[in-house]
């Protein structure tokens, strides 16, 4: 299987990847349907939304609206932001109870300040990576949509995407410009020893640092394989896809000065900033 | 789309300071019935922009008796609460454009979906 195969990203610009044939599947094929309702229902709770409040939230990359009708089965009301109106659409075929709206989040999402409780994105984010079109400059764009997100947001408030990152340059590149822009948080990762099951969840926090959640599948991993990877303030510490940390970095050492301790080894507390 | 989501809706245009609100200009108007949910409405109300508000669901002729302030203690008010909940999520644009106060840019509504692309010098 060719790797633009399972990277879409790389076939083509998303409004023109998510033509009527492609809509369709989002309307028709089972499998697609249960896998984004799924992944949906895991980035509302990762949202972390008062309980048993009505909340008004923005999805962006919303698609055919399968990921909307979750929320509106919460008894959320919500925005839908996409580039492709074949998606769209299928979307208003569907009657979706959501608002749509027909737009490039690379471009800034066109709501004032403090509108949403909340944001989720369900596989739309790695599409900011790649460049469309010449004059498209992936961090340029990848930083407006994420300053305007951020101060559509409410403080306090939560953007919780689920992507499928290429490599960790990516999410190096997705994170820094998410920071940039002022959110703190990390990495969710569901998962992280099933190579079928493994999902990632960027969880964001808009203007207050929350605690980030764990992800599913810790009680059976093995202590090697985080399944958070927290970033905060103005450095991103990135441990690498295999799960261990960069060698020689802060973390490292940390982890190595745990290890010795827990061999009963005695440790400096001195830490070098690396 | 619906007045709620015009009350958030802004130009996002380089350069443009005062992108808001945006001035409708609809050529084609439905009114829905969407269920009532008090709790909800109550809580969007301070994060309304009122004024725009009233301007936007006169433009279309649904102002009916929506006052030009949110009256006191609307928390309890369900009368009130009802007629905001009628312009804010039952009142649809279905055809028509909204327009930039600043630069007079149109972004045109079809379908009831605004499309707010830009171009490439716009971003």
């Amino acid at each position: 299987m060719s790797s633009s195969c399972r990277r879409p990203e790389h076939k083509a610009p998303p409004e023109v990847f998510y033509n009527e044939e492609e809509a369709k599947k989002y309307s028709q094929n089972s499998r697609i349907i249960e896998i984004q309702t799924q992944m949906s229902e895991r980035a509302v709770e990762l949202l972390n939304l008062p309980e048993d409040k009505p909340c008004y939230l923005l999805d962006v990359g919303c698609g055919s609206g399968l990921s909307g009708d979750y929320l509106s089965e919460e008894g959320h009301y919500w925005v839908g932001l996409d580039i492709s109106t074949a998606m769209l659409d299928v979307a208003m075929d569907r009657e979706v109870e959501g608002d749509l709206v027909l737009g490039d989040m690379g471009q800034g999402v066109p709501f004032r300040s403090g509108t949403f409780d909340g944001c989720i994105s369900i596989s739309a984010l790695q599409w900011l990576c790649n460049a469309d079109k010449k004059s498209h400059i992936p961090p340029k764009r990848l930083y407006t949509f994420f300053s305007s997100l951020y101060s559509s947001l409410q403080r306090g408030a939560r953007a919780v995407f689920q992507i499928y990152p290429e490599d960790s340059k990516q999410l190096e590149l997705i994170t820094s410009q998410a920071m940039k822009a002022g959110f703190t948080g990390g990495m969710v990762v569901d998962y992280p020893n099933s190579t079928k099951a493994k999902k990632f969840f960027l969880c964001l926090f808009a203007g207050e640092s929350g605690v980030l959640p764990k992800g599913l599948g810790s009680e059976t991993s093995s202590r090697n394989v985080p399944n958070q990877v927290q970033f905060t303030g103005q450095r991103s510490r990135f441990k690498n896809m295999k799960g261990k940390s960069v060698k020689k970095s802060k973390d490292w050492i940390m982890e190595k000065k745990e290890r010795r301790r827990r061999q009963g080894k005695y440790v400096s507390m001195f830490i070098c900033l690396v | 789309m619906k007045l709620l989501t015009h009350n958030m809706l802004t130009s996002h245009v380089k350069g443009v300071i005062n992108g808001y609100p945006l001035l409708i200009k609809a050529t084609e108007v439905k009114v829905n019935e969407v269920e009532f949910n008090p709790q909800f409405v109550s809580r969007m109300i301070p994060k309304l922009e009122w004024s725009a508000l009233i301007q936007a669901a006169e433009g279309l002729g649904h102002l009916q008796d929506l006052p030009g302030t949110p009256i006191e203690n609307y928390e309890n008010d369900a009368e009130f609460l009802r007629k905001v909940h009628r312009v804010l999520l039952e009142v649809e644009v279905i055809e028509g454009s909204l327009q930039c106060p600043e630069s007079g840019r149109e972004f045109p509504i079809s379908k009831g979906v605004p499309n707010m692309l830009l171009n490439e010098d716009e971003s």
